[in-house]
């Protein structure tokens, strides 16, 4: 599409999609707010945000209006009078006052939310999540309180993306799409990582060279992957489909280029998967194994 | 060198260029240096700005590699933190302090001239790299390890030339508290001080406090790199967020150093432009403090993403929560003190009046971005640049433009043009909202920060927040010939005064301020400060 | 308040300040250079800058000293450079503060979290299992090899000594100055630059022992890196003060300063004591602790 006719298409759509919301696996066109995701933590988050937003909006209306009001009323134009007040120790305590409480009425919901989030234990499954320049290495740790055998891969930029995004590659980024017909330009990568829905799966994210940050907004929550440090983080997805995310943190020159996408099946589904992954792993059919090192990062440029 | 005692034998004589400005020792000529290197830098970030909103116009890559983008968010943001907003705030010191305190010059005239001089000679060092093989430093401007290890040559220039930009923040602090506190005039006691005043006293103690710690932490980096060091590394028992807590207990300060003098400019045209006295002086002055007390226990809200405990999270966002009660109280004295006031909007109190919404709503997105959770979706995204772009942009920046204009007709002796003014005003104040707000719809859509390229569903806003972008850019244009024409061609004498409602001592000498002022103490008169009557 | 006794001496332009911002480029170009193993031009360019700053150094104090002994300063000029000294120092706290702070930190917080204590049980499981935190230490990959630590009671504790002596002796020629003891203020200032120097010689001598025998170097991880930087920059900031406190002697030598002005002597004397207490501090938590 030319940028004149994607103005011209997307005028029209913006009005109409106002406060357009995706099932909340990845962005849509002229989209405005945060989704609500798919996690019971991602919704707590969207609710948050809410909150604190509509308590901006409730303060900005009075401030500004005032302003507003003193900008209409009291211009020497319309012939006002400057009064002499200088000051009004009453008024500094209530503005004052006022403010903190609430900020005590945001920082409650907020505290709860993040107490909740800082739980991490009794997972389902638990993932261990690497990040390399600039790929991430996934490996299943234990799932239902068993150790998993040696599931692991490498999750990258997808080839046709990586294609496109080449600089005068000539290849228009609104031809990427998947299967589906979705627009899946740089959010899409050769491996998913899959997930069971309705588990409580604890993240283990590092890093290998440099500092990442894996984030997948659906889940309500980015964390920074940094060498030699384990950070973890839970989620728990409801709704099976495809989510997408993207390293969050600079981390060199092709931080652009590694995105995450995550499918959640049912549990049924899911324990198929990962035993025919053991299955494959024991059987050697297969060469990533989580005992493998991955390949060295490429060396930076320059 | 002159050494004789006689020192102000010289009004008449013409100093060569040289000696007027190189080697000059007066604080108004320091004053227009550092505000011409201010406006020069403005426009190599702003250049650089231009670059990055260029390639994200659209979706995919059309113009620069990954890598040179990557450059471009790193100096772009350097050179308009440390080259752009920095030193026009140390301009408008040097020019106004010692005006608005009754003061012959700044107390340490020599170290003043010395404090700018290394400045553009820092600015080479780091433009420098831009020509480098391997190029500038791309790790963004907060330089984390270990990615910034990883860069080429570039890093050592920079961090040599971090050390000079702070040298010279350092001794230009020093040079500010020993002219408040040492050259008031008689009765100008510290709560009769201009807000200007008392702001960049505040803002000066904070430079002293964080500089040093900032160039502790590029030196870690340093020797980390070059020297086999295991502060970052934690395979050495070190650690990669040592980094972040340091340079974060300088850089939150940092963020105030660059909003506190943008307050004082605030204070100083509301109440000429409203022809009402500042209301709540006190407060205000005691807003200030808190504010800079605070800036110092809250740094760990740029890391709420790294994995910190559950306690460090819940106190740094308490903390972070409690700066809006102080910055507050500075919002609600404004927007009283034009309560019943007579008001007139020329151009200063246009951009004042924008500054106290625009960095009001910047300062709501602070609030959001202070609750963790919440945070753990904002973070690194667009709409953290939204936020601090509106807090910079249309908070210090126009702060910035606010008191070129206030105090140009002082400096120069001439009225600028008020229709281009204007005209400056109004386009500015709408391409800045057509710049940036777009850009928190983008983050809350999941667009990460420092990406030259993005999937298509970013497109539209991004290109709308680019057209603002190049608005915007233009219409700075109009900005520098407003100033040229002030200087080199407007007709129009300001008097003394120069504006209907303006109080305090600078407005005593005339206009243009004459190359020296108040070199034997002013008597300072009933009714001729504008807060001469607070100390109840 | 500002009293103000005859006006504020505001001096003509001067070359210095840009003189000494051209060194200052020189000296920092040349050492990015020969960081990056461009000897050469390093050595070079750092040589010219050198020799600019210490052009500059003699140039612009040359200035002020003549300025001073002509009574040009009241004592409001007086005032400004005490304000300057002081806020001065206090930058050099915050600097020393960032790397006491690295100290603080990891041995506080982020050693026992790779050690797998509290919040970092999860890291050490995962990453470093069998490291147990320690203090000294290398961190988890052993970086540097085995190292032993230097002793604090032995010359560590002599140099604790030395500065503090060296604190009093400048102390009593102070008084020695205000009293107007020339012979003694000489005597004791100089006890001082001594003092200086033999705790600088015994701190070069630590160093040589902790690489050559102790294995003790900066690259001996973290241990190794806090080690080496705190004490080092105390070193350096004991090199400068040394070289100030010559100066003064030699300036004392020659007659300058008077009973009741001297701020060129206070000035030291404040670096100096500024530089005793940083020592002290490390004493305790470098070496005791
Ligand atoms: C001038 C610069 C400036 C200023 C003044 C501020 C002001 C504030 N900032 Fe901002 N900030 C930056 C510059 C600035 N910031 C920069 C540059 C970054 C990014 C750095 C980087 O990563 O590159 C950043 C990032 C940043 C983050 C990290 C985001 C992230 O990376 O995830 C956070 C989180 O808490 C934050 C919070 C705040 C808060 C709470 C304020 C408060 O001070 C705001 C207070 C003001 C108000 C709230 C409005 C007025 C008040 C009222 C009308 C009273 C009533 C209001 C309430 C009760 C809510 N800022
Ligand atoms: C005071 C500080 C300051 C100021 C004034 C600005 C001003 C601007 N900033 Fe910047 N910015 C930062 C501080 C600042 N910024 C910081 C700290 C970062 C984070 C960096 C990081 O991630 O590490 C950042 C990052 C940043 C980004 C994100 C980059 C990324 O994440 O990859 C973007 C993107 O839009 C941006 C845009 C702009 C624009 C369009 C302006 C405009 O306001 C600039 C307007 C000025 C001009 C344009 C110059 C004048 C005019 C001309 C030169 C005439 C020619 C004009 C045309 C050809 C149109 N900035
Ligand atoms: Cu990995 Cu950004
Ligand atoms: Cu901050």
């Amino acid at each position: 599409m030319s940028w004149t006719a994607r103005i011209g298409a997307a005028l029209a759509l913006v009005l109409a999609a106002g406060s357009a919301t995706a099932a909340g696996g990845h962005p849509v066109p002229w989209q405005l707010n945060m989704t609500e995701g798919a996690s019971p933590l991602s919704h707590q988050v969207y609710d948050l945000h809410m909150y604190g937003f509509w308590v901006c909006v409730g303060i900005g209306v009075v401030v500004f209006g005032a302003m507003i009001i003193a900008m209409i009323r009291f211009r020497r134009s319309k012939g006002a009078v400057a009064e002499t007040w200088t000051h009004n120790a009453r008024l500094e305590v209530i503005w004052t006052i006022i403010p903190v409480l609430i900020l005590i009425a945001l920082a409650y919901p907020a505290t709860r939310i993040l107490i909740n989030e800082s739980n991490t234990g009794d997972a389902g499954l638990t993932i261990k999540v690497t990040g390399y320049q600039w790929k991430w290495r996934y490996d299943y740790v234990d799932y239902q309180g068993r150790p998993v055998d040696r599931v692991g891969f490498i999750s990258k930029l997808a080839s046709a993306s990586d294609v496109a995004r080449q600089l005068d590659s000539g290849i228009s980024p609104d031809a990427i799409k998947s299967k589906t017909g979705y627009d899946d330009y740089l959010l899409n990568v050769n491996e998913p990582l899959v997930v069971p829905t309705n588990t409580k799966i604890r993240f283990v994210i590092t890093a290998d060279d440099v500092i990442h940050g894996w984030w997948v907004p659906a889940l309500g929550w980015q964390a920074d992957a940094v060498p030699g440090l384990i950070h973890d983080m839970w989620g728990e997805i409801d709704t099976p489909g495809t989510y997408r995310g993207q390293c969050a943190q600079l981390c060199g020159q092709d931080h652009a280029y590694m995105p995450i996408v995550i499918k959640a099946v049912a549990p049924a589904a899911f324990r198929g998967w990962l035993a025919a992954q053991e299955s494959r792993a024991r059987l050697g059919t297969i060469a990533r194994t989580a005992q493998l090192t991955p390949v060295p990062a490429p060396a930076p440029r320059g | 060198m002159a050494t004789h005692a006689a020192t102000h034998d010289d009004h008449d004589a013409k100093p060569s260029f040289a000696q007027r400005w190189l080697f000059t020792t007066n604080h108004k000529d320091i004053g227009t240096l550092y505000l011409v290197f201010s406006l020069i830098m403005f426009f190599i970030g702003g250049s650089m700005a231009m670059i990055i909103r260029a390639e994200l116009f659209e979706p995919g890559l059309q113009l620069v590699q990954p890598y040179f983008f990557n450059e471009m968010t790193t100096m772009h943001a350097l050179v308009m933190i440390f080259g752009a907003v920095m030193p026009a705030f140390v301009g408008l010191a040097n020019w106004m302090i010692p005006l608005m305190v009754g003061a012959p010059d700044m107390a340490l005239p020599r170290l003043n001239n010395w404090s700018f001089w290394i400045l553009p000679f820092a600015f080479v060092l780091l433009l420098s790299t831009l020509f480098m093989p391997g190029g500038a430093p791309a790790a963004g401007w907060v330089m984390y390890p270990p990615l910034v290890l990883q860069s080429g040559e570039s890093l050592a220039f920079t961090i040599f030339a971090i050390h000079l930009m702070g040298i010279s923040s350092i001794m230009g602090a020093i040079n500010i508290i020993a002219t408040i506190l040492n050259l008031r005039a008689p009765g100008m006691d510290l709560l009769k001080m201009p807000l200007f005043v008392w702001t960049w006293l505040i803002t000066a103690f904070l430079l002293i406090a964080v500089m040093p710690v900032l160039a502790g932490a590029v030196t870690m980096l340093l020797t980390d790199k070059f020297f086999g060091t295991s502060f970052f590394n934690a395979a050495g028992g070190g650690d990669p967020l040592l980094y972040q807590h340091i340079f974060w207990f300088f850089g939150h300060p940092e963020v105030y150093i660059m909003i506190l003098p943008a307050f004082g400019i605030i204070s100083e045209i509301i109440p000429t432009f409203s022809r009402k006295p500042l209301f709540g002086y006190k407060p205000m002055v005691y807003a200030t403090a808190s504010i800079a007390f605070l800036s110092f226990i809250v740094w760990a809200h740029h890391m709420f993403t790294v994995g910190l405990p559950l306690g460090g999270l819940l106190f740094f966002m308490y903390a972070t929560m409690l700066i809006s009660v102080p910055t507050g109280v500075k919002v609600f004295n404004w927007v009283t003190t034009m309560w019943k006031g007579s008001i007139t909007f020329e151009t200063p109190m246009l951009f004042a009046v924008a500054f106290v919404i625009l960095f009001t709503i910047g300062g709501f997105s602070g609030v959001m971005l202070a609750l963790v959770p919440a945070d753990f979706q904002y973070h690194n995204t667009y709409f953290v640049v939204a936020h601090f772009h509106y807090v910079l942009v249309s908070g210090a920046v126009f702060a910035i433009m606010a008191a070129v204009y206030y105090w140009i007709p002082k400096w120069t002796g001439h009225m600028y043009s008020e229709r281009w003014g204007r005209i400056h005003f109004w386009n500015s104040v709408i391409a800045v909202n057509v710049l940036f707000f777009p850009q928190h719809f983008l983050g809350l859509a999941g667009m990460p920060r420092r990406i030259p390229d993005y999937n298509v569903a970013f497109a539209d806003w991004n290109m709308v927040s680019s057209i603002g972008g190049f608005w915007f850019g233009l219409s700075q244009l109009i900005f520098v010939g407003n100033i040229v024409y002030t200087v080199y061609f407007a007709r129009q004498k300001a008097s003394a005064r120069v504006w209907e409602g303006a109080r305090g001592l600078e407005w005593t000498v005339p206009s243009p301020a004459p190359h020296h002022t108040f070199e034997v103490p002013p008597v300072i008169m009933p009714g001729m400060l504008a807060h001469d009557d607070v100390s109840h | 308040m500002a009293q103000q006794q005859g006006a504020y001496y505001v001096p003509h332009g001067s070359k210095w300040p840009i003189v000494g911002a051209v060194g200052m480029f020189a000296f920092m170009w040349g050492a990015a250079h020969w960081i990056n193993g461009n000897e050469l031009e390093g050595h070079i360019s750092i040589a010219i800058g050198a020799a600019i700053i210490l052009t500059m150094l003699f140039g612009w104090f040359g200035t002020v000293i003549r300025e001073s002994n002509g009574g040009t300063y009241n004592k409001q000029v007086d005032l400004s450079f005490r304000l300057g000294m002081m806020w001065f120092i206090f930058s050099e706290v915050m600097f020393f503060a960032a790397f006491f702070g690295a100290l603080f930190y990891t041995r506080g917080l982020s050693v026992p979290w790779l050690g797998g204590e509290g919040h970092g049980a999860i890291t050490n499981y995962y990453l470093w299992r069998g490291y147990t935190a320690a203090w000294p230490t290398n961190g988890p990959l052993d970086i540097g090899g085995a190292f032993h630590t230097i002793p604090a009671w032995g010359v560590p504790l002599l140099n604790t000594l030395i500065l503090l002596s060296s604190g009093v002796t400048i102390t009593v020629a102070h008084h020695a100055l205000k009293a107007g003891y020339r012979k003694q203020l000489l005597v004791f200032l100089g006890f001082t630059i001594l003092l200086g120097v033999s705790f600088l010689w015994f701190q070069a001598h630590e160093y040589i022992e902790a690489y050559t025998h102790l294995n003790l170097t900066l690259h001996s991880g973290i241990y190794g890196s806090t080690f080496f930087m705190l004490t080092g920059f105390h070193g350096l900031h004991v090199t400068l003060g040394t070289i100030m406190l010559i100066v003064i002697w030699l300036r004392c030598a020659k007659g300058d300063f008077s009973k009741d002005s001297h701020f060129g002597f206070e000035a030291v004397a404040w670096y100096w004591h500024f530089v005793d207490i940083v020592w002290v501090m490390l004493f305790l938590f470098v070496y005791v602790l």
